[in-house]
C-alpha cells in the first residue's frame, strides 16, 4: 500500500483540515464581520466530505483495501456510515447557530472553524484502528469542544460550562490514556489487530485493567452513567446550538469507537467488557430517567434524556454480536435525528423580546398559542419515549431484538421496564403543553431555517420514517459487516 | 535492580495523585489543571516505561504525542479559566456553582 492510496482513503479528513486551515487565515483577516461566509463555507465543505464518504458507505468497503497508513486508520463502512452521521448533524449545528449568535450579539468568526475542527477530530476517531490515531482524534474532537462550550466569553454560564467540560473531560481523556498505556505495555502494540491476537488466548490483569480504563474513559465521552456528571450542567451553560452538536455529533462518534475498540480489539474476550457495557447501559436507562423528573430546566431534561438514549445504544453493544453493531447504529441514527428536533424546538422558544426561555412552565399552554411548535415537540417527546407509531419505537426495537438473540433477555426486559418510567416526564411535557392554562410567554417571531430543519426531523420520526427502514436497516447491516472482528 | 513492576507502581502513585488531586481539591482551579497534568505525566513515565522494557518505539512515540497534546490542552485549559475569572472574579472550586449538579 503506497502513500497515494492511504492519502487517497484519508480525502475527506484531508479536505476538513485543509479547508479548516484556510477558514482560520480568513478570520484573522476578515474579523467577525465575515462570519456568515465562514458559516456558508464550512457547510459547504461539511457537504463535500459527505459526498466523499458517501460511496464509500454504498459500496460497504471494507477489508485490507478500506486499511490506510500500516493499519493506522481504516475507511471501512462502518466508520463511513458514522461519519455520514457526523457530518449532518455538524451542518445542521452550522445552521442553526448563525441566527441565535447573531440575537445574542456573540457572532464568532471562529464558530464554524471550530465545528470543523471537531467534525476532524470525530472523523479521525471513528475511523481509528490503532491508539495513537484514536488518542489524536478524541483530543482534537475535545479541545475543540472546550472552546465551543465557552464560546459565549461574556457569559457566565457558558464559560462554567466550558470550565467543568474541560475539567472533566481532562479527567476523562487521562483515565482513557491511563489505560490505552497499560493495554500498550500488556499487549505490546498499539495496533487493534495487533491487540486482539495478544488478548486471543485470554486477558491477563495487566490486560483487563487497561480495558477496564479504557472503557471507562469513553463512558465519560459519551456520558453514559455512572461517569454523565458533567452533562447536565454542561448542557445548560453551552449556548444551545453548541448543546445541540454535543448531543448529536460526538455521541455518534464516541459510540462508534466505543465499538470499535470493544469489538475489533477486545472482541474474543466479550465477556470480559460485556458486563460493564450491561451495567453502564443499565445504570444510564435508569438515571437518565430517574434524574430527568423534576427538572424544570429543558436543556437539562434533554440531558438527561440523552443519558437515557446511551443506555440503550449500550444494549445494543452489550449483546457483542454483529446484529448488535447494526442495531446500535439504527438507534444513533434515529437519535441524532429526534436530538436534533428536540433542540430545534427549544431554540424556537423565545419570548416577546426575541430572549430564549428554557423553563418547561414556559412551554405551557403551548398547544393554543403555537400549535404547529406543540405539535412537533409532542411528537419528538413521543419518539423519544418510544412509543409506536413514532420512528423512536423502531430504535429501540432493534436494540432490544439483538439483546434477545444473544441470550441477554433479562438486560432487554429491565430495559423495556425502565423505558416506560423514562416516558413519564416525557409525557408530562406533553401534558404541560396541551392541558396546561396557556401563559403565552413564547411569542418571539421565528426564523426560516429553523423551522425548515425541524420539519425535516418531524417528518423523519413520523410514521413516515418506517419507510428508511430497509436503507437504513441495509447500511447499518453493511456497516457493522465491515467491522475486522476478532471473535 | 529497578524492574518494569517498579514503574508500573510509580506511574499508578502518580496517577492515583492526579485524580484525588481533582476531587479532593476545594481550594482552586489551577491546582485541578496541575493535577491534569500529573495524571498525564504518569501516563508518559508509564509509556516509555513499557517502550523501553519490550524493546519497541511505539510507546515513545505515543509519549510524544501526549505531550504535544497536553500543551494545547493546558492553553485551552488556561484560556477558558481567564474567560471563567473575568466573569465571576474568582477561581475558587466552591464558587463554581451557577448551575447546579
Amino acid at each position: 500500500m503506497d502513500y497515494s492510496t492511504s492519502l487517497a482513503l484519508l480525502a475527506p479528513e484531508i479536505l476538513l483540515a485543509v479547508s479548516g486551515l484556510v477558514l482560520l487565515l480568513v478570520a484573522a483577516w476578515g474579523g467577525d464581520k465575515i462570519a456568515r461566509f465562514n458559516t456558508i463555507a464550512a457547510a459547504v465543505v461539511l457537504g463535500g466530505a459527505f459526498a466523499l464518504v458517501a460511496p464509500s458507505v454504498c459500496a460497504g468497503a471494507s477489508g485490507p483495501d478500506a486499511v490506510a497508513f500500516g493499519g493506522q486508520f481504516r475507511a471501512d463502512a462502518f466508520a463511513g456510515l458514522a461519519k455520514l452521521m457526523i457530518f449532518a448533524a455538524s451542518g445542521a449545528a452550522l445552521v442553526v447557530a448563525p441566527r441565535f449568535f447573531g440575537r445574542v450579539g456573540a457572532t464568532r468568526a471562529e464558530f464554524p472553524i471550530l465545528v470543523l475542527f471537531a467534525v476532524l477530530g470525530m472523523s479521525i476517531m471513528v475511523s481509528a484502528a490503532d491508539l495513537i490515531t484514536l488518542y489524536i482524534g478524541l483530543e482534537l474532537n475535545s479541545l475543540a469542544a472546550y472552546v465551543l462550550a465557552a464560546i459565549r466569553r461574556d457569559d457566565e454560564r457558558s464559560a462554567e460550562a466550558g470550565l467543568k467540560y474541560f475539567v472533566l473531560g481532562g479527567l476523562a481523556s487521562g483515565i482513557l490514556l491511563f489505560g490505552m498505556s497499560l493495554t500498550y505495555g500488556f499487549a505490546g502494540t498499539t495496533n487493534f489487530g495487533g491487540i486482539a491476537v495478544a488478548v486471543a488466548d485470554g486477558l491477563s490483569t495487566g490486560q483487563l485493567f487497561g480495558l477496564t480504563f479504557v472503557l471507562a474513559g469513553l463512558a465519560f465521552k459519551i456520558s453514559a452513567a455512572p461517569f454523565h456528571m458533567w452533562t447536565p450542567d454542561v448542557y445548560e451553560g453551552a449556548p444551545t446550538p453548541v448543546t445541540m452538536f454535543f448531543a448529536s455529533a460526538p455521541k455518534v462518534a464516541a459510540i462508534a469507537l466505543l465499538a470499535r475498540v470493544s469489538l475489533e480489539a477486545f472482541g474474543s474476550q466479550s465477556l470480559a467488557w460485556q458486563q460493564i457495557v450491561i451495567f453502564a447501559a443499565l445504570l444510564s436507562i435508569v438515571i437518565g430517567a430517574l434524574g430527568a423528573i423534576g427538572q424544570q430546566n429543558v436543556k437539562r431534561l434533554l440531558a438527561y434524556s440523552s443519558i437515557n438514549n446511551v443506555g440503550f445504544i449500550l444494549i445494543g453493544l452489550a449483546s457483542g454480536t454483529l446484529a448488535g453493531a447494526s442495531a446500535m447504529m439504527v438507534y444513533l441514527a434515529i437519535y441524532v435525528v429526534m436530538t436534533i428536533g428536540s433542540f430545534v424546538a427549544v431554540l424556537l422558544m423565545r419570548d416577546g423580546n426575541g430572549d430564549q426561555v428554557e423553563s418547561v412552565s414556559d412551554l405551557a399552554g403551548l398547544s393554543t398559542t403555537r400549535p404547529a411548535l406543540a405539535w412537533c415537540l409532542m411528537a419528538l417527546m413521543f419518539s423519544l419515549a418510544g412509543i409506536p407509531p413514532l420512528f423512536g419505537f423502531w430504535g429501540k426495537f432493534v436494540v432490544f431484538q439483538a439483546a434477545v438473540e444473544a441470550d441477554l433477555i433479562a438486560l432487554a426486559a429491565i430495559g423495556i421496564a425502565a423505558s416506560v418510567i423514562g416516558a413519564f416526564y416525557y409525557i408530562k411535557i406533553v401534558k404541560v403543553m396541551f392541558f396546561d392554562e396557556a401563559v403565552d410567554t413564547v411569542t418571539g417571531k421565528s426564523d426560516t431555517p429553523h423551522w425548515a430543519l425541524l420539519a425535516i426531523c418531524a417528518l423523519l420520526i413520523s410514521p413516515l420514517g418506517y419507510l428508511l427502514i430497509g436503507p437504513l436497516g441495509n447500511l447499518a447491516d453493511m456497516a457493522a459487516a465491515s467491522l475486522a472482528v476478532a471473535f | 535492580m529497578i524492574g518494569i513492576e517498579h514503574y508500573i507502581v510509580v506511574s499508578s502513585i502518580i496517577f492515583v495523585l492526579g485524580v484525588l488531586g481533582i476531587f479532593l481539591n476545594r481550594k482552586n482551579i489551577i491546582i485541578i489543571l496541575m493535577a491534569i497534568e500529573l495524571i498525564l505525566l504518569s501516563v508518559n513515565l508509564n509509556l516509555v516505561a513499557f517502550s523501553a522494557y519490550l524493546g519497541d518505539l511505539t510507546g515513545q512515540i505515543f509519549a510524544m504525542f501526549v505531550l504535544t497534546v497536553a500543551a494545547a490542552e493546558a492553553a485551552i485549559g488556561l484560556a477558558i479559566l481567564v474567560t471563567y475569572f473575568r466573569n465571576r472574579g474568582t477561581i475558587a472550586v466552591d464558587d463554581v456553582n451557577r448551575m447546579k449538579g
